[in-house]
């Protein structure tokens, strides 16, 4: 099993590809449509600016390739704004469309407290996981983002709070999503990633 | 709302060494990045900050070296700076495994570097750094490594950095570093009130109680300190556990 990576030029795909490998996992980058087709599994790393990620995507044409290649049933895990990524919009960027596979926008935070959310939080439970399978119910996970999906529905396995509540990770059949860096994340993060390469295996 | 409060050692960064200073002369050899990268990851550090304090443009392949040598130790966020003048220097280092990067002297000068690297990496991806000194009854901007005073006062900065882009405030009081005799709680709350981005405490730093006083008296989300930690005077877990017998929230390590 290799996981291919998605290169879209500002993701943070390197530190994405040292965790993968210190758990002894195969992965490849991929900037081109045709690597996608060919994919056992993909990971969308996502830092920075919706714009920027939809943009990348669009230009590189791989919008259609990753809609494709998850309604395939190819086991998918977004990150951060690879979470985001799957809805319809962003208010980030508002007249950009998203991937759509999801419905709802992605909103601002409430400026309740200090944005960007930067730091270690915790997660609530909401439906079993497969991808927190093992992990502590209080394990702290690294954040960093200040927009989010605030909207639940069945596919959130477990939520954040921080101003309001928002998906922190979501499982729909092959497609899975975290808005923490589990990549930063200590140990924690590691077993998530573990778990997601159980789930491609 | 359950955030918990950051602990973060720094690596002062020459070449390829860490090396260790007060009030930011008078510098000796503390070790091997790499080396104290992996011994703090796995003790419970909840990020990671290397600054390159030659700063100058021959060193700067052997700090984007050390960058990756750094990152690759770590399962927690990097934060690399020092000598960053453009959104080119602020890539490289990106692209060498930091994760968000600091903005000092460079920033001063030009403020727009802010906005630039904020629009292309992201505000969560840009530290505002503030070496401030108390004046009267304010605290001025210092910038060139602690050297150079900048007609700024360091509380107006930090607001104007933040409505440029910076997702995080770095202040570090010039009166406190390497004097051990606690964080400057006052120039801490006084930022941290003034900003809506999130506040790392810096200079001070030696005893578990000024973490505690800092983490409430002076509002910050997250304090950083060096030589305590290399040197072995303050252990990251028992720090922790400190703090969390004080109601401070924390990740306490495994």
């Amino acid at each position: 099993m290799k996981i291919t990576l998605l290169d879209y030029g500002a993701g943070n795909v390197a530190s994405v590809e040292r965790a993968l490998q210190r758990l002894g996992a195969e992965s490849q980058r991929a900037t081109a449509p045709e690597c996608i087709a060919s994919a056992q599994a993909l990971l969308l790393p996502g830092v920075g600016h919706f714009e920027t990620l939809i943009r990348s995507l669009d230009d590189r044409k791989l919008r259609a390739p990753i809609i494709n290649a998850i309604r395939g049933g190819v086991p998918f895990l977004g990150i951060c704004l690879g979470l985001q990524a799957l809805y319809t919009a962003s208010d980030e960027a508002p007249e950009l469309v998203g991937l759509q596979l999801l419905p709802g926008r992605v909103r601002s935070l409430p400026p309740v407290a200090k944005l960007p959310h930067m730091g270690w939080n915790r997660l609530l439970a909401k439906h079993k996981s497969q991808l927190l399978e093992g992990v502590d119910a209080d394990a702290y996970f690294y954040f960093a983002h200040t927009y989010a999906a605030i909207e639940q529905r069945e596919e959130t396995v477990a939520a954040c709070s921080y101003g309001t509540e928002f998906v922190a990770v979501l499982e729909k059949e092959n497609m899975y999503a975290v808005q923490f860096h589990p990549e930063k994340s200590g140990d924690a993060g590691a077993r998530v990633l573990r778990n997601f390469l159980r789930l491609c295996a | 709302m359950s955030l918990a409060r950051r602990i973060i050692p720094c690596l002062d960064i020459d070449g390829n060494r860490v090396v260790k200073g007060v009030n930011f002369v008078g510098l000796r050899d503390a070790g091997d990045p790499a080396k104290l990268a992996a011994r703090y990851n796995a003790e419970g550090a909840d990020e990671l900050v290397v600054l390159d304090i030659a700063a100058s443009r021959d060193q700067r392949p052997t700090f984007l070296e050390t960058i990756r040598r750094v990152a690759a130790e770590l399962a927690i966020p990097l934060t690399a700076g020092g000598g960053i003048r453009s959104a080119e220097d602020a890539r490289s280092v990106l692209r060498a495994g930091a994760d968000k990067i600091t903005l000092n002297t460079a920033a001063v000068a030009r403020p727009e570097l802010i906005s630039e690297t904020s629009f292309e990496f992201g505000a969560q991806a840009v530290v505002l750094a503030i070496d401030a000194k108390r004046a009267g009854d304010q605290w001025v901007v210092i910038v060139r490594g602690g050297r150079e005073p900048a007609n700024r006062d360091a509380i107006a900065w930090a607001k104007e950095g933040v409505a440029l882009g910076a997702g995080e405030i770095l202040a570090t009081s010039m009166d406190r570093d390497g004097t051990q005799s606690g964080f400057d709680a006052a120039l801490t709350a006084a930022i941290s009130s003034a900003v809506s981005v999130p506040v790392i405490a810096s200079g001070g730093a030696k005893l578990p109680a000024h973490f505690a006083e800092i983490f409430t008296d002076g509002r910050a989300d997250a304090a950083l300190a060096a030589s305590i930690f290399h040197d072995d005077i303050q252990s990251i877990r028992e720090l922790k556990e400190f703090l969390s017998a004080r109601g401070i929230p924390v990740r306490l390590p495994c």
